[in-house]
């Protein structure tokens, strides 16, 4: 009994449900899109470089959660990381200094949602959604909306648009997050600091966990990877512009809850959000095949989300019976 | 009340408990902690059913099985922790669930004058449209009397209704009591105060192991008859713990040293020293401070003044990851609010505080070594569970406790401070917990105790200071307190 509760615990996967799910959808969608290239290699692999920028969030994104935290941020920060990578490729075409650039002004964003979080004692949700907009803002006011190409085409091989082999770049740049946000997740103090933070915020800091500190990291680690996938987004697209990742916040969200997490904190898994990102891709793409309308897309997306969750609240109770 | 009787599983609460409250009456309920006095109030207001038993109001006999037929056979209880709605008004709070509306929609109006009348009525001085989270915990109170005379309650029931007021909010309340007393409302006052009981109630009874004990005029009382009538003949349930003589050096430099310590208005000049392998106790009454000098002690709250010395050096905490690292430990006294994360697993609880030496090169958790921690952890304190990776919320009180005190046994601290380790903990486990602090203490660490139960400080502490107000009034070795009561007497005194 125990061995076997050791084993099923050694890899960390979550809850269960999220694949279940996925394996429908994946089974069903093969069935009635056989005809349209669903299964074919070149379209897998397309949801995966489609999904990856919302993927590299999510790694973030189960942090945030984990800690009992949100951050709607990351959608308008990385529009904003895309915007200042592009401009000063433009200006001084140095790919170090516009990815350093990129990812600082994440860093930045990370630091004033925590300072709003655990100095002024704002609610996340609030924090972030006044950040939400003044980042957004600030993207669209840098160029007046304008979109600023990139012209750098070892950037755009690197971040966006090269292959390894038949593999995207974007997709190799998924996997190195997932497992090093696996590791530290799963494997070091920290990670388990995050989940005792937002499993029971006191009950932590009589532990002896700085609680605050936490949070700030979160918040930092959360705007520091919203910043990449703005780079990544920046080198498929070619371009900056401000509309990038426009209602990617929900979708971490929707990801990372899929995966496992609660939104009250205190759970969550890593493997799980890629999980929960990928059966969000496949349901677009599966959608898309079908040839619906994007209005009958958001519609049945939304519906498959309620659906997903509220399945695996209902394992989740009848387990704790 | 006539003969009541009320068991839980196989133990019996309240053993055929009679208790009668007069017309206009203040009448003190004492006991000590699981003597039955809540479960019997409970069962007043219909809280708990009971198991057989009659309750009579005015001479006629009346069912009382759930909370709405007490509410509306007039009785009121104020609740220890304050039931009002915190970001509600005064006049929203008082009509909360009855409220006065005029063609489907609210009369304002009207229920801010009945209001005003009621506050008028019993003197109190507010406005109602003032917001409950601004009020004083004092005047909160009076809020909730308030509310509970608007609903026409004949009797009212206060449990420990002074535990967190001011000298001069009880006085205020006092007059309150004697205010409503005219109007001819009959109370229930349970209270551990003795002084206050001697200076407000007119009848006593004393509930001791689920029976009755005495129902006395209180001018027949003093402090002696009833802490004597609490403590005095033998346990009926036999559940005492036996003092065991323990050996430390007593000369030895002392580990711990506070001087002076005072923490604004709830610790003043307090000063004591601990050796290594002693057990020193604090005793006082519910809000007498006992928690806060070791919450301050652990850097949870800033202390304004004096000194608190480590091994002979001066140390200054100022947060809980502070004073980890100087040795000390907190097992603190609302183990489901801030002893665990419920949702976690017995291992990582067990671990949280000892995370970082738990890794491989600093960087990575050793799972290994964790979970042989936590099973050597399981096997020392007798935890009963299925394994370290089942969830901790599901265990039962003593088994969690045990696991909040193995997650700070694994930190090896200095000092142990444990505030209320037995509370809702089951009769074997309090037993098991207070071994597991003695070994703790004999392999030469210092343990700083707490509990309201003088039984289990009889039986652990070497030495006890008591507190009352937050200062300092007494310091006994264990080996020269007599019995229970010269300890509970010696609570009282102010």
């Amino acid at each position: 009994m125990q061995s076997k509760e050791a084993k099923r615990k050694k890899f960390q996967i979550g809850n269960f449900t999220v694949y279940i799910v996925l394996v429908i959808v994946f089974i069903f969608f093969s069935i009635i899109l056989r005809d349209r290239g669903f299964l074919s290699g070149g379209n897998l692999l397309n949801v995966l470089r489609q999904t990856a920028m919302v993927s590299v969030m999510s790694v973030a994104g189960v942090f945030v959660l984990g800690a009992g935290q949100i951050d709607l941020t990351v959608g308008s920060t990385a529009a904003m990381s895309a915007m200042l990578v592009s401009l000063i490729l433009q200006a001084t075409n140095s790919i170090i200094l516009a990815v350093i650039a990129g990812i600082a002004f994440g860093v930045v964003v990370g630091i004033i949602n925590g300072l709003l979080v655990t100095k002024l004692a704002l609610p996340a949700f609030l924090a972030t959604l006044g950040m939400m907009q003044v980042v957004r803002g600030a993207a669209m006011w840098i160029t007046n909306t304008a979109a600023v190409p990139i012209t750098n085409n070892t950037y755009n091989q690197i971040f966006g648009t090269g292959y390894i082999g038949p593999v995207s770049v974007l997709i190799l740049w998924t996997i190195v997050f997932y497992i090093v946000g696996y590791i530290v997740f799963h494997r070091t103090p920290f990670g388990r600091y995050t989940l005792a933070t937002g499993g029971n915020e006191q009950a932590a800091s009589y532990s002896g966990i700085k609680v605050k500190k936490i949070k700030m990291y979160v918040f930092i680690i959360s705007g520091a990877l919203s910043a990449f996938a703005g780079i990544m987004y920046a080198g498929r697209m070619q371009a900056g512009r401000y509309s990038f990742g426009d209602g990617d916040e929900m979708s971490v969200i929707a990801a990372v809850v899929l995966g496992g997490a609660a939104m009250s904190g205190g759970t969550g898994s890593i493997i799980g959000a890629l999980a929960g990102a990928i059966l969000m891709g496949i349901i677009s793409n599966g959608l898309v095949l079908a040839g619906l309308s994007s209005a009958q897309q958001k519609l049945i997306n939304g519906a498959i989300i309620i659906f997903a969750v509220a399945l695996s609240n209902l394992v989740k109770r009848k387990k704790q019976k | 009340m006539e003969g009541i009787n009320k068991s839980f599983g196989s133990a019996r609460v309240l053993k055929d408990v009679h208790f009668d409250l007069d017309h206009a009456e203040v009448h003190a309920l004492v006991g000590g902690n699981g003597a039955g006095k809540s479960t019997l109030m409970k069962i007043m207001t219909g809280v708990y059913t009971l198991d057989t038993g009659k309750i009579f109001i005015n001479g006629e006999e009346v069912a009382i099985h759930q909370p709405l037929d007490a509410k509306n056979k007039g009785i009121g209880m104020i609740f220890q922790e304050m039931s009002l709605v915190q970001t509600l008004t005064v006049y929203e709070n008082i009509f909360l669930g009855s409220e006065i509306t005029r063609g489907g929609l609210r009369d304002i109006k009207e229920m801010r004058r009945k209001t005003r009348e009621v506050l008028e009525k019993l003197g109190i001085d507010i406005d109602p449209d003032t917001v409950v989270s601004d009020l004083s915990v004092g005047m909160t109170q009076m809020v909730e009397i308030a509310k509970a005379v608007s609903k026409d309650a004949r009797i009212l029931i206060f449990d420990e209704p002074t535990a967190a007021l001011s000298d001069s909010e009880t006085k205020r309340l006092f007059q309150m009591i004697r205010q409503l007393k005219e109007q001819g409302i009959s109370m229930v006052y349970i209270s551990h105060r003795m002084n206050e009981i001697l200076e407000i109630a007119d009848r006593i009874t004393i509930l001791k192991d689920g029976e009755n004990v005495l129902t006395e005029e209180i001018k027949n009382m003093t402090l002696d008859k009833i802490v004597s009538g609490m403590m005095g003949g033998t346990s009926g349930q036999g559940h005492r713990f036996e003092w065991v003589e323990r050996t430390y050096d007593e000369n030895a430099p002392d580990l711990l040293t506070v001087e002076h310590l005072k923490v604004n208005n709830k610790i003043d000049d307090i000063s004591f020293s601990l050796k290594p392998g002693e057990i020193l106790g604090f005793a006082g009454l519910m809000g007498s401070g006992r928690t806060e000098i070791m919450e301050t002690l652990f850097g949870l709250r800033k202390k304004e003044g004096g000194r608190v010395l480590m091994e002979g050096k001066e140390i200054n905490v100022s947060d809980s990851r502070e004073a980890v690292k100087k040795g000390f430990a907190l097992i603190p006294e609302d183990r489901r609010k801030k002893g665990l994360v419920l949702i976690h697993t017995i291992k990582h609880n067990a671990t949280l505080p000892i995370l970082s030496s738990l890794t491989k090169g600093r960087i990575f958790n050793d799972e290994k070594k964790a979970n042989k921690v936590v099973n050597e952890n399981m096997e020392r304190l007798n935890v009963k569970a299925e394994g370290i990776n089942q969830t901790i919320g599901l265990l039962s009180g003593g088994n969690q406790q045990k696991i909040v005190i193995a997650k700070w046994i694994n930190s090896n601290p200095k000092v142990m401070m444990l505030d209320e380790p037995t509370a809702g903990v089951d009769i074997g486990a309090k037993g098991e917990i207070i071994n597991i602090v003695r070994k703790f203490a004999d392999e030469g660490h210092g343990v700083l105790f707490v509990s309201s139960e003088l039984t289990e400080m009889m039986a652990i502490c070497d030495r006890i200071i008591t507190i009352f107000d937050g200062k300092f009034t007494g310091e006994m070795k264990r080996r020269d307190i007599q019995s229970e009561e010269e300890l509970q007497n010696a609570i009282q005194r102010s």
